[in-house]
Parts: structure tokens; sequence; C-alpha cells
């Protein structure tokens, strides 16, 4: 029964945002894309914030890495952006495994403090021109748009579809990742680190097999980001982006993916609606972080208890 | 040469002004395992209240221009202790016993709020300090010309850290905050009154980081609602430089940070001057992640 | 047959000898007891056994291999499971997914065929979870399952610790004060309990404060006093044995 309303609950979200295209505007499709661009991301640092407890507040730092990526191969050796979508991947989820590497047996506070530092260290090397390759405090433009056989998308409608489908996949395979022994491994970490590894789990390993996979995500929309904007600088990786996609995951529901899809929509998608009020937005975004801390830590829709096929288990049945 | 010992005294000014911040970052980080993000944004409004404040009352204007800066520093001071408190009691104590987490996004959001309402206050643009409260000389020490105001920034801070030393090491109400800050339920059991120690704590930091701002707007003479974030996170890398939680330490870190910076634009690059700070502080939480002075903790199993 | 052999085990912590110069073996099959008065180095031994420090000195040799420098989930894989004195559970987690914790190093599939639940990953889900259910059974919990395990009482805490190191289907099972904080009829109960674990052809080490319980249910026990070996013996040497008399005459009254 709850099964059944939880299905038609994604199915009426599923045919609500594919129907946007046919009575938004332009603009607000593109208000719409941001959205969806920042729920895939936050999904990906919610592997590393909401699965396994890290505090990773460095992950514009992998979305660079993929965007940046993208766009020198692209305009330097002319490589369609598309067939970049892994390289940009795979790009970002190297530099994730080679920072994370050594930081991976930090705590809490330290590990929080060491990414931020990652993520500046990354943008400031972007604005100096690092390797003469990045295009200093101006970036890179000229990204050539993806190409659909021979189709090319370029406007907000178009982008619509491959930024929702491109979310619609993740969030598949990710629900999927959810009910695996790895997300598991993951929920053990973030419950207790010492009993987790008490029990089996490797967890040096899978807190970096967290990073890598939520920077390989993350690069993957770096790319789709730059073919989008066309050009790409510095200062859209800084930390306050990092900082945005960290309060989405934890506002949303740390853990959830439903929740992190709810935070993208509230977090990007309500201060356009209140761009009228320019100036106190941010005030009363401060505000309302604290205040949700404070009367709803667990976030909007935290995660809900996995349920186990235990009833198909028969006495007899082979077991581990 | 003459250039090398520039660069140090002006690298040991500027570290003056990041070990008092870092002293507000690492003394509730001590008490609460926290760390207050809006740390930084309290300097700024003290920067900005400074400023305020020596606009309207021109209190150098009746007092001359040492005591009248001395007059404005306590009253800011003051001032920015008294919203520490109150940062305290509305953002962090609701939240204590939550998981650390929650801490910290209520930190950040507490941070967001401060800087915003700053800027509604005073507006987006750089601002700049009153002229000339100071008189604009230089001295000569040991054949070096120095900026008079160079020297109070750096001897100013030193004092405020000297008491800030004697307080915590000598008085009665110091020996509790170094009680708490090693174990609340014991510190309980022992008579203190935690809540009001952390609320001490949320006094002293915020009016250092007061402090530390009047200092940066008369030194630099200019400030901007976003200063208190790099200075934030420069002060918070020199707290884990010494070692979070331990005050000596965030002294320490505080002025080799500034002088390592100075160095590190004068004879490497100015480009990379921002870049050094986080360098440091990733190598340093790689190979000694306890800070130069602080212990080793083990793990409990 | 010794499945379990420490050699000359030594740690310090700063100035602290907390384990000097400690021998032992544990045999196939035997349920062996570690006593000593608290501060003893018994729950260092332990941390030592799986992993958790490393010792300054001496060997373990676990089924003929040598433990030492091995990380924990590498020595839970070659067959020691342990439960913690200070109740370590998975507090937000069910019960029955505790308990999967424990399958997990003996499960291989990874992200691509979770991502795609290929066959074999799916089976192995299964075989996994009829595992869990059946020590979920062994333990007496199975009608918790669904339960937050921070839900549970005290006394079911300790006994879910217990499955969830079953699950990883060990040799040796290292149980630190099973009985911790357990009433009369709890603790009657886990008597029984450990025995079905001996039936089953586990290996069992515990350390234990109810010196009752030690002396009913171990063939071999093992004395510590102020980190070194002081007697080893079945609970009747012991119980006769001078040095652990003394060791324990005076200090009877500071336990717990």
């Amino acid at each position: 029964m709850l099964k059944h309303k939880n299905t038609l609950l994604v199915l009426a979200f599923t045919v609500a945002i594919f129907s946007c295209p046919f009575f938004l505007n332009p603009y607000w499709i593109d208000v719409i894309n941001n959205i969806g661009l920042y729920a895939i991301l936050a999904l990906s640092l919610n592997f590393i914030v909401g699965y396994t407890g890290l505090f990773h507040m460095g992950h514009a730092a992998f979305f660079a890495v993929g965007a940046y990526t993208a766009a020198v191969l692209n305009t330097s050796y002319s490589i369609p952006i598309l067939l970049l979508l892994p390289v940009s991947g795979a790009a970002a989820a190297l530099f994730a495994y080679l920072v994370a590497r050594p930081i991976i047996h930090l705590r809490g506070d330290y590990l929080l403090i060491v990414t931020i530092a990652i993520v500046e260290v990354v943008r400031i090397a972007l604005v100096n021109n690092v390797f003469g390759l990045t295009g200093g405090s101006n970036g890179i433009f000229g990204i050539s748009r993806p190409e659909f056989f021979g189709f090319s998308i370029r406007r907000p409608h178009e982008f619509f579809y491959y930024i929702w489908s491109f979310l619609a996949i993740s969030v598949f395979l990710f629900h999927m990742l959810e009910k695996s022994r790895f997300v598991r491994a993951l929920n053990y970490i973030k419950n207790d680190e010492v009993a987790a590894e008490g029990s089996g789990v490797d967890v040096a390993y899978y807190k970096l097999i967290a990073f890598v996979l939520g920077a390989f995500w993350a690069g993957m929309v770096g790319n789709i980001y730059a073919s989008k904007m066309t050009l790409i600088s510095p200062e859209s990786f800084n930390f306050w982006e990092s900082v945005i996609l960290f309060v989405i995951v934890i506002l949303g529901g740390s853990g959830s993916i439903r929740g992190v899809i709810l935070g993208a929509f509230l977090i990007v998608g309500l201060p356009e609606i209140f761009r009228q009020f320019a100036g106190a937005r941010m005030l009363i975004f401060g505000a309302a972080m604290v205040a949700m801390m404070v009367f709803r830590p667990q976030g909007f829709l935290p995660p809900v208890p996995r349920k186990y096929a235990t009833h198909k288990i028969k006495p007899g049945d082979e077991t581990l | 040469m003459e250039f090398f010992f520039e660069q140090l005294i002006n690298g040991l000014a500027v570290g003056g002004i990041y070990a008092l911040i870092a002293l507000g970052y690492t003394m509730v980080y001590g008490v609460m395992r926290l760390i207050n993000f809006a740390h930084g944004d309290l300097f700024t409004i003290g920067s900005y209240l400074g400023m305020t404040i020596l606009a309207t009352y021109a209190v150098t204007a009746y007092l001359g221009p040492f005591v009248g800066v001395l007059v404005l520093i306590v009253m800011v001071m003051a001032l920015v202790g008294i919203i520490g408190v109150i940062l305290e009691r509305v953002a962090y104590r609701p939240v204590r016993q939550a998981d650390r987490l929650s801490a910290v996004v209520s930190a950040l959001g507490a941070s967001i709020f401060f800087s915003n309402l700053v800027m509604l206050i005073w507006g987006p643009r750089f601002r700049v300090y009153p002229e000339d409260i100071l008189p604009r000389i230089t001295l000569n020490i040991l054949g070096l010309d120095v900026p008079l105001l160079r020297i109070l920034v750096l001897v100013t801070s030193l004092i405020l850290m000297g008491i800030l030393y004697f307080f915590v090491q000598k008085t009665r109400t110091g020996t509790a905050i170094r009680a708490v800050a090693i174990d609340h339920g014991a510190a309980r059991l022992m008579g203190i009154n935690v809540n009001r120690i952390i609320s001490m704590v949320f006094l002293i930091g915020p009016a250092l980081g007061g402090a530390a701002g009047v200092m940066v707007g008369l030194y630099y003479g200019q400030v901007n609602f976003t200063m208190g974030w790099s200075y934030g996170l420069k002060a918070f890398i020199a707290a884990v430089l010494g070692g979070i939680g331990n005050i000596p330490g965030a002294m320490l870190g505080g002025l080799l940070l500034g002088v390592i910076e100075a160095m590190g634009a004068a004879f490497i690059s100015t480009a990379w001057k921002d870049g050094i700070a986080f360098i440091i502080l990733i190598l340093i939480l790689i190979f000694r992640p306890t800070g130069l002075l602080g212990e080793r903790v083990a793990d409990k199993v | 047959m010794t499945l379990l052999r420490i050699s000359n085990l030594t740690k310090k912590f700063g100035g602290l000898m907390a384990v000097s110069d400690v021998s032992f073996d544990v045999d196939q099959g035997k349920i062996v007891g570690l006593i000593g008065p608290n501060g003893a180095g018994k729950t260092t031994v332990f941390n030592l056994i799986t992993g958790n420090y490393v010792p300054d000195q001496g060997e373990i040799f676990f089924d003929g291999q040598n433990l030492v420098g091995l990380k924990t989930h590498k020595i839970v894989s070659l067959g020691i499971a342990r439960t913690f004195q200070t109740i370590r559970l998975f507090k937000n987690l069910s019960v029955l997914e505790n308990v999967l914790a424990g399958c997990h190093c003996r499960m291989r599939s990874g992200i691509f065929s979770s991502m795609f639940r290929f066959p074999y990953q799916r089976r192995e889900e299964k075989m996994a979870l009829a595992r869990a259910l059946k020590e979920l059974e062994f333990v007496g919990l199975r009608e918790h399952m669904d339960l937050k395990s921070m839900n549970l009482s005290y006394g079911n805490q300790r006994l879910l610790e217990i499955g969830r190191a079953l699950a990883s289907n060990p040799k040796l099972i290292v149980l630190d004060e099973p009985a911790g904080g357990m009433n009369d009829y709890e603790t009657q109960q886990l008597v029984g309990l450990i025995r079905k674990m001996q039936d089953r052809g586990l290996t069992v080490l515990l350390i234990e404060h109810d010196m009752n319980l030690v002396m009913r249910i171990c063939e071999d026990i093992v004395v510590l006093e102020h980190g070194a070996l002081i007697a080893q013996g079945n609970a009747e040497q012991i119980t006769q044995d001078q040095r652990v008399i003394e060791a324990y005459l005076g200090i009877d009254e500071d336990e717990e």
C-alpha cells in the first residue's frame, strides 16, 4: 500500500516536472534547469555528507575540475563536449582520489576545514592560470554545445530535457545503490566508525570511494554546466558554491534522495521567487538555516528506513 | 635585508590581527568543539561599529588620538561581546546536544545572517574609515622606517593577548574555562556553571575579534561587508596551525601565519599570497593535525 | 590445536605499561576467560588482538598468520569478531541492518553490480539477509528486527552486538564484558548462548567481571594484573592460586 503511494508520488512529480516546458517561459525553464544541476551536484555530495557523514565543504572543487577538463579539451582539441562527459567525471574522480587519500583519516571539523582549503586552492590556482590552460580570472569561453546525433542543444527548453533526464538516470542508479551493501557500509561509517571497522568494513576505503564516486558525478555535472554556459570562470566554483550544496543536503534531509531534491528546489528555487526582496533575502536565508537546525535538525525529508524482503526468506534458504 | 625586516614587521602586525581573531575561534572550539563560522562576521561588525562610532561621536576629538582610540576599542569590544553572547544563546545553545553537523550548519547560517545584516545596514560597497585618526608618522627603529600605526597595531594585539593569557591562566574564571574545555560533565560536578562559562567565552572571543576589526579599519583605512570571510578563514587556519583549542597556539599561529604570508608575498609570488595560507593548512593537517602546540589525542575504543 | 597464540605482547601508553610481556594460547573450540582487576590491561589485549592498537612488541598468531600490523577489518575477515565493552551499535539503523553489517565482509558485490542489480548481487543480498535472520534468531532478537537499535533494552543491545559479530562468520569471537549491565535472568540466557556458540564450533574469548559466570563456563582462564600475566589454568587452579587471591582480595571492593 505504502509502496503504491510512493510510486504514485514519484510518478506525479515526474509528470509535473516534465510538463514544465509546455507552460513555462525560458526564464523559468532556466531556473528549473539550475535547480536540476544543483540537485545532481547535491546528490553527488550526498554520498559523502549524507550517507557517510563526512564534513565535506569543498565539492565545488570537483565540479570545477570536471568543467575545466571539458572546457580545455573541447576548446583546444575540438572534442565533442558530450563525448567528454565520462572524461570530465573521470578527471574529477582522479582528482578526488589524489586529494582525499592523504586527508581521509581526518575527523569532523578537521576534514571540513581542509576541504574548504582545497576548494580555495583550486580556485586560486584557476585564477593564476595554472599550467597556462585555464585562462586566469577570465576563464575559458567558446565552449561548444552538446550534440545528440546532429541535433544541437542550445535553448533552455532543450537543456531542460538533457539535464532532467540526466537527473532521472542518476536518481534511479543512486536509488539502487541505496539498497546495496555499498550505501549500507557508508551508513555504518556515519553511525560509528570504530564499530564499522570492527564489523569488517574497510572504513578508509569506503570513505575514499564515497569521495571518488561523488566527484565523478560532480565532474559530469561540470561538463554539462560548461556546455550550458559556453564560458566558465573561477568565480563559478568558489567556496560559496560548496556551502550552498552542503546546505541543500542538510536542509533537504541528509542521506535522502527525495530530501536532497526538495532541498535544491528550496535553496535554488525560492530565492528566485522572492527576487523583489533581494536585499533581505540572504539575511532571511541565514536566519532560516539557524531556525531549521534548532527546530528540525534532520532536515525536511529525512531518509526513511530501508525495507527488506524478509518474508521471502524461507528457513531452508542458502545463507552467506 | 632591510626589505626582509620590513616584511617581518609588516607580517607581525597582520599576524597580531590574525592572532586576535584566532583566539575567538580557538576558545569557542575549546569549550564547545564548534567552528564558529560567524566569528569572522563579528569581526566585520566590530570594524563597522568602530567606523560609525568614530564618525558619529568623534571620541578622538575629545580624548586625543591615543586615549580616544583606546576608548573606542573598549566600546567596540563590549558591543561585539554582547552580540557574541546573544549569538550563542540563540543559535548554538539549542543545538549543543544535537549532532555536530547541526551546529556547523547553524554557525554557517549565523554567518550568512550577520554578513548580510552588515550589508543591509552599511551598504554593499567599500567604506572608508575617518582619516588621520592617529598621526601618520614613521619611527626610525634600528635604521628601519616603521610606520607608527604598524607598531601600535602589533603592540595593542600583544597587550590584549597578554591580558587574555593572564586571565585564563591565573584567575578562577580562567581556570573554569580550561576545566570546561576538558570535560563539561566533570566541570559541572566541580560546581562550575558550564552555561555561564560558555557565555563568558562568547563574550571574550568576539570582543577580541571586534578589537581586531577596529584595528584593521584603522590600519587599512577601508572596510567591506565580506572581509570577515577572508580574515576569518585565515585566522581559523592560524588557530589550526597553532593547535585548535590551544590559546598560546592561536597566538603563535596567528603571528606565524602573518609572517609567512608577508614573506611568501614578498619573495615567492603576490598572486599566490592567499593560497599560501591554505596550502600550509593542508600540509599541517596531513602531517600534524593537532597543530604546533596541540597535544595528540588517542582514539578511545 | 592452538587457534590464537599471543607471545610476549607489550603495549605502552606514554609512560604507562598497559600490557607487558603477555603470552598465552587459546585452543580451538574452547571458551577462554580473561580476567583481572580494573586497569589490568584486559581490554587493551583485546584491542591489540583486533588491530585497534598496534603492539610495541610481541606477536599475535591466528590460524598460523601474524596479525600484527593488519587493519581491523582485515582481521575480521580472517575470522575474529568482537563486541565492545561500551556498546557500539549503529544507533540510527534497524536491528536487522546492524546484523547485516557483520555480513559485509563476506560479500563481494561492488558499486557497479549494485547500480545495475546484477543477478549475482541480488542472490548475495538474499543470502546475507538469510544469514542475518538466522543470527537474529540465534540471539533471540528476530521479533525486534525492525526497531532502531537504540530503542532496544540494554541487555538486548549486548545480544545484538553478539549477533552482529556472529554474522561475520568468525572462528574466534571476542566478547568484552558481555554480561555488563545485564540482570540475573539475562546473564543466565547469555550463558546458554555462549555454550550454543561453542556447540557451533566457535572459539570464545571473553573478558568478564562476573566471576560466577567466568568460573561456570570458562574452560581456561587467564589472569592479568598491572598488564602482566599472573596465572593461567582452569577454574579450580585459578581459585586456589595465591597470587590471584592476593590480586583480588585487596581490590575487590573497587570493582565495577
